[in-house]
């Protein structure tokens, strides 16, 4: 099954603002990442996903659902997180969630148990009776998680899940979006203009700028031929990248770390065995993931 | 070995393969919920304060009324002049369960939670002009039952008292539905455009206020025709005239001055209202259109 799929999608406001052009991408249910820059088109693309906005011209599926002519099917089976404020400040969490379970056709007395249920899954436990204009901002984004996952949905679009999050709230909340990923059995999208965040999460990242697809691809086809060995010894570094490189090895210095091109697992083996010929203080030797944000990386400014 | 128990078992997420309602039930739901907020129910009891002192107030009036009546023997007031009477709180009424319904969910942004459910955002509109429509009939119509009840217990001709009684209730009771109809949709597309409800309290009270002036001023021109189309300008005497065309004495009895001065334009009135509220409900729902893209 074909989770998103779009084929050269447009949106432009008013014939004059382009949102997004000619987008063609198809993902397979799990963890997506939808990074891009602020403005890059990602709320406009959930926003059609959900069927709230008519695209311009261009095809688009969701769980083999069409947005544009059956919205209410796509919705019924997918959970919606939006980015800004979205909580009414006087209700209490378990009353919102349970209303919004209502709001998705759950019957009352499930909808309660569902919302309670939800909310302990986020994280919120005693606190759920108390009005949500009393919440800290993660609280809230734990409620607005909640709202999403109440009628248990297939899809879960997430917009900026991690805005204004300190940086143990974005490893929690990144957390939780994982474990509903896997653990739960729900593919989830995470939109962020924070490559670093989501490609700790995901299993497939769509990379859009200024409306147009930059790529999109499986993480682990993105980063796999690009592993290098990072090597640090306290002492003896031109020592050891002599003989690394007789051997074949071609190393390549970074400050004080050589990095050893991964081949397979005897590469280990290999410096391990110089380092312990050469009697040299081992720092450190760890496998460096190549990280997605380079695939991406602005090209070197001319002038520099 | 005794089994231990007490141990909580986290049995992790459960997927959910009940049934899901369809869109009558999730309507029903939000119209159920739009009552509830009207009257501050399952809200913070400062929310309370507002709606159960109005109710209170028409409540006690009705109560006196039925009183005297009983008393003196004497009608008061009709059922209909009864809600004709209450009109100025009607208004607050609305000014301020209005906003509550609708300003709240634009200024806590809480909207997209709604319309990225299957809920078509139409539904939305007209579950909340439903709920608010239903909230204004019935702080009209209870004390109307409370009067009926008052009277059907102390009528002297027995039964056949008791019918007749019913049968100016009735009248009554649609009266108070058509005031409901015409200020409800005033009101809630008032309350719509604006997230501020403080903004949108003193929109509709201005709505309703305003012109009244005109309506004055109208009534004095040297014309007959215009004077006796004045009434139309003011949502509250435009239900007035509705009433006088279709109640005729049962809204105001002859001895009392025969209602509001329409002459011949009756049907005027009821079109013009017709109109009123079909054009007030469908710039709701565009408004509604607007808002969701968003």
């Amino acid at each position: 099954m074909t989770l998103i799929a779009t084929e050269s999608l447009t949106k432009t406001y008013g014939g004059r603002v382009t949102a997004l052009t000619d987008l063609t991408v198809a993902v397979e249910p799990g963890i997506i990442g939808l990074v891009g820059a602020n403005g890059a088109g990602k709320s406009t693309l959930i926003k059609i996903l959900l069927g709230l906005l008519p695209p311009t011209s261009g095809r688009v599926s969701v769980l083999d659902l069409d947005p544009t002519t059956d919205p209410a099917a796509v919705r019924a089976r997918v959970g919606y997180m939006p980015e800004h404020e979205a909580l009414p400040p006087d209700l209490s969490a378990a009353e919102l969630v349970t209303h919004l379970g209502r709001m998705s056709g759950l019957p009352r007395t499930v909808a309660r148990e569902r919302a309670s249920e939800t909310l302990r899954h986020v994280g919120l436990y005693e606190e759920r009776y108390r009005p949500v204009g009393g919440y800290s901002t993660g609280m809230k984004q734990r409620v607005k998680l909640a709202q999403a996952l109440v009628h248990d949905p297939d899809l879960l679009l997430l917009d900026e899940p991690t805005n204004g999050l300190d940086p143990a709230g974005r490893d929690a909340m990144l957390a939780l979006v994982h474990r509903i990923g896997t653990e739960f059995g729900i593919s989830v999208l995470v939109c962020s203009h924070l490559l670093g965040e989501v490609e700790r999460i995901c299993d497939t990242l769509i990379a859009i700028d200024g409306g147009r697809l930059l790529r999109a691809d499986r993480i682990d086809a993105m980063t796999s031929a690009t592993d290098l060995l990072a090597v640090e010894v306290s002492e003896g570094t031109d020592q050891l990248a002599g003989r690394l490189a007789a051997l074949d090895l071609p190393v390549t210095r970074d400050g004080r770390m050589l990095l050893v091109p991964l081949v397979d697992e005897r590469t280990y083996d290999l410096i391990l065995g110089v380092v312990a010929e050469l009697d040299l203080p081992l720092h450190r030797l760890d496998q460096r993931r190549h990280r997605v944000a380079e695939l991406f990386a602005p090209r070197e400014p001319s002038n520099a | 070995m005794p089994e231990p128990t007490g141990v909580i078992h986290d049995i992790g997420y459960q997927r959910y393969t009940g049934p899901r309602l369809g869109r009558r039930h999730v309507f029903g739901a939000l119209y159920g919920h739009g009552l509830r907020t009207v009257f501050g129910l399952g809200r913070s009891a400062k929310a309370k304060i507002f709606p159960w002192l109005v109710v209170g107030i028409v409540t006690v009036v009705a109560a006196g009324v039925t009183a005297v009546r009983s008393q003196l023997g004497q009608v008061v007031m009709t059922y209909a002049q009864f809600a004709d009477a209450m009109s100025w709180l009607v208004i607050f009424f609305v000014a301020v369960a209005a906003p509550e319904l609708v300003s709240r969910d634009l200024r806590s942004g809480v909207l997209p939670l709604y319309f990225s459910r299957p809920l078509p955002r139409d539904d939305y509109a007209l579950a909340k002009l439903l709920s608010l429509v239903s909230a204004i009939w019935l702080l009209l119509g209870g004390p109307q039952l409370v009067m009926f009840l008052g009277a059907a217990f102390t009528t002297p001709d027995g039964l056949r008292g008791t019918w007749n009684e019913l049968l100016d209730l009735l009248p009554g009771l649609l009266y108070a539905g058509l005031w409901a109809v015409v200020f409800a949709a005033i009101g809630l597309l008032v309350a719509s455009l604006t997230g501020k409800r403080a903004f949108a309290a003193g929109g509709i009270v201005a709505v309703f206020l305003m012109t009244t002036p005109v309506v004055g001023v109208l009534s004095i021109l040297p014309s007959r025709a215009v004077n006796e189309l004045a009434y139309l300008a003011s949502p509250s005497t435009l239900v007035g005239g509705v009433g006088t065309w279709a109640l005729g004495d049962l809204l105001v009895p002859a001895d009392q001055g025969g209602g509001i001065p329409i002459g011949s334009f009756g049907p005027v009135y009821a079109i013009v209202a017709v109109l009123l509220v079909s054009a007030c409900t469908a710039l709701l729902l565009l408004r509604y259109r607007k808002v969701a893209a968003r």
